[in-house]
């Protein structure tokens, strides 16, 4: 018999160590699923994690991906330790992208060196607007900023999908749904030759030790903390929860707008109906996965990138549906959250009331 | 020997249910005769609330038998419970507030919401006097209407015996008078009442036997009639307290916190609300608030605390002024300084270590932080100075607050608030759960702090601390204030007066 014995005390390294069994798990279930489907262990394998990241190229690749989704996750975990739950960290993504993407189309072919800083502005501004949406609804009327911030993601996709059918169409683009191409002046160097490796990844490992600072050293950080294990605690210290809720708010919304306009101005390079491939919502897997710890969330952001880049590979070689990467980012969720009952619980072998 | 005629309806024998790191109830007997009403009375975790699910078959004693007409009964669950007769109205209603009153019923019956069950309701509402309409949707219903409800959907399964959790906690006193007629119209008719209460006056008017429980034990039965609501609360709260140091009366010098004519508006669903509280407090002496819990004590701390900020500004006084508009934070730094009666989760965070408790309310009148961060070394410091000057027993600053026992903790909070040396300390219940050693302790240690000139507010429900350390004492029942009068012109009978509603003792002045 297998049973779970309440601990007494929470396990401080099963909470290290979860996702690790998490993610054995994850790929232990994967392997399962490709046998099944006929396709050799080793290929899967390689195809899945070494082949991805084999040379410099894929390496950068890794990069690219993982930036969005480290530096989304950084600050979400400020959040949800505050107990914010922003779910719409894709939406706040793609009005950052509008916007940012909008100010290189109205100076399109205008070449100077102040474009891109005004196009970063324009994204931190465009997913701070977004995300206070919900912060004003849930200071104001108490609405759940998990239903509001996660509506307003769709709402925010209808609203990009409008635009490049529509007002912001290349004008010599076949009535493809796509913008014009941005300018070079509009478009992200890259930081390693012959990759497109941009500044937005050594942005995201800044964001999220300069979360983890917030978290861990300033008073900031600490009510945020306060507010997330024990609100009524928050209130008798006298930490306003109103300004956390807008801060934690704005703050992810202002990095996921910064996201959003480096994917465009960056890897894509125009705006098109899907400018994310998610990011905005495996971010908050991403969270979780890095235990709500800005510095975990590097780890874990690699993880998750190489699952991106694992799917697509396996897409390529194996002829495996794209669906795939979803499947593999849920697992993982799935045997996280599974694997956390550790922290709490042991496994005993033997009859209940059997004591050793 | 019992006569058949005697036999209780049912009877606990015994019961004992524990909880980790609990004992809920400890060996309880409880005998409820058909047609009676009896009052089942403690503080808030005293186990009343164990006692009456184990009754209703949701919680399995650990030990102990139940009789049902002197018939051995075992409940595993309410399912059984209801077809024998037991059924129970909850503190918490499980209404669903998109359907109408006669749906929620026909789930609650598992009976079709046709007209037999329409003419059912409205054959028991008119005849106990319970006015409900069925074809309401439950959601535009008040709290008092919501509550017949449940108990018209106990009422359809015929009842021999309805527990009810303090039922009164959320009702206005009109709806009050309201639930008593009916209650006793069920008694009349054979019908059992568990009746779960605290409020002592309501006991009084109504039940024919009481039950008190205090720590999980049974301490005693009592005809609530023949008692007085003093001598109930001494039942409740207990007498056997260590006889706390008696205060010399310090002189008095001028008034530091005052508050004139506070008054807080309960919300729908809140259980109380505070109505034109007047009280000054003066530098030099400890002013004790008695008062059975449940009373608008949290709802005072609260609004003291500037957890919740009220309005006129008038409302509350701290070193000449206006200050309940102020945030917590402000009122700590201008002198403030508070304790409330839950220590995990709003005095101290459980999860974390007790440095970081220490900054949590330190930071406001320490230099705990610098330009925005954290001064670990000096919370550190700091809390190792609490734990040292009130001797607390842990494991050194790291370690968690949910590691330390209640007492402790409990003198960490005290201790943390002290020694930021405030000019007014509002404090509940300042030494709940600790030691007789460290209550003297932290008696001597609120002693020094008023002879060195701060002003000490008390709220608790332990009667013999406040008689021993109160220069002044008054009572808090139903959210209203009781004259306060010096604690060496009255004993504790009359306090006992006050806490049970008298606003004013005859012939003291």
């Amino acid at each position: 018999m297998i049973r779970l014995q309440r601990r007494a005390h929470a396990s401080v390294w099963m909470g290290y160590l979860a996702p690790v069994v998490a993610l054995f798990l994850t790929v232990f279930a994967g392997f399962v699923l490709f046998a099944l489907l006929g396709i050799p262990v080793v290929d899967a394998f390689n195809a899945y994690f070494i082949d991805p990241i084999r040379d410099v190229y894929g390496l950068a690749e890794l990069g690219v991906k993982a930036a969005p989704l480290i530096m989304i996750a950084a600050t979400l975990s400020l959040g949800f330790r505050a107990g914010v739950w922003n779910i719409g960290a894709e939406g706040q993504l793609i009005l950052g992208g509008i916007c940012g993407g909008a100010v290189a189309l109205a100076f399109y072919d205008v070449d100077t060196a102040f474009l891109l800083p005004l196009m970063c502005l324009a994204g931190v501004v465009g997913g701070m607007a977004w995300a206070a949406i919900p912060a004003l609804l849930r200071t104001l009327f108490n609405a759940n900023e998990i239903l509001t911030s996660l509506m307003l993601t769709y709402v925010a996709a209808l609203l990009l999908s409008f635009l490049v059918h529509g007002p912001m169409r290349d004008p010599d683009g076949f009535n493809f749904p796509e913008s014009r191409l941005f300018h070079d002046a509009a478009t992200l160097p890259s930081v390693l030759p012959g990759t497109r490796l941009h500044i937005g990844a050594p942005i995201a490992i800044f964001i999220a030790l300069v979360a983890w600072l917030v978290l861990s050293r300033t008073l900031l950080g600490f009510a945020l903390r306060v507010n997330g294990e024990a609100p009524k605690a928050a209130r008798h210290a006298g930490f306003g929860q109103r300004s956390l809720i807008w801060f934690s708010l704005l703050f992810t919304g202002a990095v996921a707008g910064l996201a959003g306009l480096f994917e465009v101005a960056g890897p894509i390079g125009q705006l098109n109906p899907v400018i994310s491939p998610g990011y905005g919502f495996t971010a908050i897997i991403v969270a979780f996965l890095g235990r709500l710890h800005p510095v975990g969330v590097i780890f874990a952001g690699l993880i998750m990138a190489l699952s991106y880049l694992g799917g697509e590979t396996a897409q390529i070689t194996l002829n495996m549906p794209l669906a795939v990467t979803g499947v593999f980012q849920g697992m993982l969720l799935f045997f996280l959250l599974a694997a956390d009952v550790l922290i709490h619980y042991r496994i005993v072998l033997g009859k209940e009331g059997a004591r050793a | 020997m019992l006569t058949p005629g005697d036999c209780p309806r049912v009877s606990m024998r015994s019961i004992t249910k524990a909880y980790p790191g609990v004992l809920a109830n400890d060996n309880v007997d409880l005998d409820i005769r058909v047609g009676e009403i009896h009052a089942l009375l403690g503080e808030n975790g005293a186990g009343k609330s164990t006692l009456a699910k184990v009754l209703y078959g949701l919680l399995q004693p650990d030990a102990g038998e139940l009789h049902w007409l002197g018939k051995r009964l075992t409940l595993s669950n309410p399912l059984q419970a209801r077809k024998i007769g037991i059924s129970m109205v909850f503190q918490h209603f499980s209404l669903f507030e998109s359907l109408t009153v006669m749906e929620n019923i026909a789930l609650g019956v598992a009976a079709p919401a046709n007209d037999t069950l329409r003419r059912r309701i409205n054959e028991v509402s008119a005849h106990y006097g319970l006015l409900i309409d069925p074809d309401r949707d439950v959601f535009s219903l008040g709290v008092g209407e919501r509550q017949r409800i449940e108990i018209v959907r106990c009422l359809l399964q015929e009842p021999k015996l309805l527990i009810m959790d303090e039922p009164t906690s959320v009702l206005t006193p009109q709806e009050v008078d309201d639930l008593f007629v009916t209650l006793k119209r069920l008694a009349r008719e054979g019908v059992s009442i568990l009746y779960i209460s605290h409020k002592l006056d309501e006991i009084r008017q109504l039940c024919d036997a009481a039950t008190v429980l205090r720590g999980g034990k049974k301490v005693a039965t009592a005809i609530p009639r023949q008692e007085s609501a003093a001598s109930l609360a001494a039942l409740m709260i207990g007498e056997d307290v260590q006889p706390a140091t008696r205060l010399s009366d310090t002189v008095s010098g001028s008034p530091v916190f005052a508050l004139n004519d506070l008054s807080v508006l309960g919300g729908s669903h809140q259980a109380l609300s505070l109505q034109g509280l007047n009280l000054t407090v003066h530098a030099g002496e400890i002013v004790g608030i008695a008062g059975v819990a449940g009373n608008g004590q949290d709802e005072l701390l609260s609004v003291i605390a500037g957890e919740l900020r009220v309005y006129p500004e008038s409302m509350i006084w701290l070193k000449g002024e206006m200050i309940a508009h102020w945030s917590a934070g402000q009122r700590r730094r201008y002198g403030l300084c508070s304790v409330p009666e839950e220590r995990l989760g709003h005095a101290a965070v459980p999860t974390m270590t007790l440095s970081e408790n220490t900054l949590l309310t330190g930071f406001h009148r320490q230099p705990l932080c610098a330009a925005g961060l954290v001064a670990r070394t000096r919370c550190k410091q700091a809390a190792q100075r609490i734990i040292e000057s009130f001797s607390v027993q842990c494991d050194g600053p790291a370690s968690l607050a949910t590691s330390l026992s209640g007492g402790n903790l409990q003198k960490f909070v005290v201790g943390r608030e002290m020694l930021q040396s405030p000019d007014v300390l509002v404090v509940s219940q300042p030494t709940w759960g600790v030691d007789a050693g460290a209550a003297a302790a932290i008696h001597k240690a609120l002693q020094n702090m008023v002879k060195a000139g701060a002003a000490v507010l008390i709220v608790s429900q332990d009667l013999d601390e406040l008689m021993a350390l109160s220069n002044r004492i008054g009572a808090l029942c139903a959210g209203r204030l009781s004259s306060f009068y010096p604690t060496q012109d009255v004993n504790a009978q009359q306090v006992g007066q006050l806490m049970g509603g008298q606003s004013t003792l005859d012939g003291v002045a």
